[in-house]
């Protein structure tokens, strides 16, 4: 399987994907490390006519720390976020989770902007962006912007991001010691969560789902049940609510609300202990 | 577009379509067929090869992006007509059956030798979740895996 022809125009630098993308707007596609785009393009179901190839602006590809909170650049690949002791030790859950995202050959390449970007409601990292309330830095022509999370996602491969717009950083909370736990639920080791929960005990405990509706979600029903003082058993039966699950050979949408209970559950047990 | 990539040891030069694919170029540029096409959709690990030291699946990578780097593939794991550690223990422990997923497997296993040098057996199952084995020979892949890291 081979992409439809496009041209290549491989950036040094940040300005440079801009100027790209200020001249071929709508018909341009930013590839970071490919490990979703790629894919989209040997199936034709993508067929931009231009490749910005950000691959090499390794200027976006750090961990900083922010003051109270983390500074990702959107170029830094899933093995860097997996190895950074920095990630470890203020954001745990980040850490954790960009070690579960498919395998080692995809964490060698796939890049935490390219990842959120894609706007998979069946990617790992979203997920835990949207339980970490995190915020996103885009720089377009007039300069840069922030968007928060909340608001980044907004259908299913569709986000706010336009099409002459760059995301440049994620920035997360420091949420340091504090608890949390991702249940991912697959059958095979590498492949997407059929579905997946993450929660996140910083202050209030936030809960995110993967895989239940066109975006990634969260779970406002557990998280208003357990601020009420539910325990988990009680505040998981809520996890599916408001949830439009997707139906596809791996599951009905049935039993993606009873695994999103199941995990959920698990997910605030463990992030709890 | 022109291309230039260290291939094996070797500088390769060529002129290539930017949707050329590192699998196709590393196959039928390079005519080194060792690294073979699975799945074709980076599910089955056994296109893999090493650019700058790591394992990636060169079926989901442009030979584009590839431009500058340095890239091994089983042609070019032995030294001096000496097999690799890996190779070696791939052949003392059979850890193939039909061969096809092989030299994926060999060359992910090098790659998460250097990242964890002394895994465990989980270890060693989770750091290959990225190659199917279709025969299911994994229980001596795995043997294999944990005997190279203990003879380095």
């Amino acid at each position: 399987m081979i992409p439809a022809p496009f041209d290549y125009i491989r950036a040094g630098s940040a300005d440079e994907v801009l100027a790209a993308l200020a001249e071929h707007g709508d018909d341009a596609k930013i590839l970071a490390g490919g490990m979703s785009l790629l894919p989209l393009m040997k199936l034709r179901l993508a067929t931009p006519s231009v490749l910005v190839d950000v691959g090499r602006v390794r200027e976006l590809a750090y961990v900083n720390d922010g003051g109270d909170h983390l500074a990702i650049g959107a170029l830094t690949r899933h093995r860097e976020l997996e190895t950074s002791d920095l990630l470890a030790r203020e954001c745990g859950v980040l850490q954790a989770v960009a070690a579960e995202v498919g395998d080692n050959q995809v964490r060698h390449r796939g890049t935490i902007g390219g990842s959120t970007a894609h706007g998979d409601p069946a990617s790992d990292l979203p997920a835990v962006l949207l339980a970490l309330d995190a915020t996103l830095v885009v720089r377009g022509p007039n300069g840069e912007r922030t968007i928060p999370v909340a608001d980044f996602f907004v259908g299913f491969l569709e986000t706010a991001l336009a099409a002459d717009e760059l995301l440049v950083e994620v920035r997360v909370p420091k949420t340091g010691a504090t608890g949390f736990s991702y249940q991912k639920f697959n059958r095979r080791a590498q492949d997407w969560a059929i579905v997946g929960a993450v929660a996140v005990r910083n202050g209030s405990t936030r809960v995110a789902l993967v895989n239940m509706g066109s975006t990634p979600v969260r779970a406002s029903g557990v998280e208003e049940a357990i601020a009420a003082g539910s325990s988990a058993v009680e505040a998981a039966t809520r996890a599916a609510e408001g949830t439009e699950a997707p139906s596809d050979l791996n599951a009905t949408p049935e039993y993606r609300e009873h695994l999103a209970r199941v995990l959920v559950r698990r997910a605030l047990e463990a992030a709890a202990a | 577009m022109d291309i230039s990539i260290t291939v094996n040891g070797r500088e390769q030069r060529h002129d290539v379509e930017p949707r050329m694919l590192l699998v196709q170029y590393l196959r039928e540029a390079c005519r080194l067929t060792g690294t073979k096409v699975g799945c074709d959709t980076s599910s089955c690990g056994a296109c893999t090869v090493l650019v700058d030291g790591e394992s990636v699946k060169s079926c989901t990578m442009l030979a584009a992006q590839a431009d500058g780097a340095t890239i091994t593939t089983i042609e070019g794991l032995a030294t001096a007509g000496a097999q690799h550690v890996v190779q070696r223990a791939f052949t003392e422990h059979h850890g193939l059956q039909c061969g096809f997923c092989t030299a994926g497997m060999v060359l992910a296993a090098v790659s998460f030798l250097e990242e964890n040098p002394n895994p465990t057996e989980a270890e060693v199952r989770l750091g290959l979740e990225g190659n199917l084995c279709r025969c299911t020979g994994y229980h001596n892949i795995v043997q294999a895996v944990l005997a190279a890291a203990g003879s380095k």
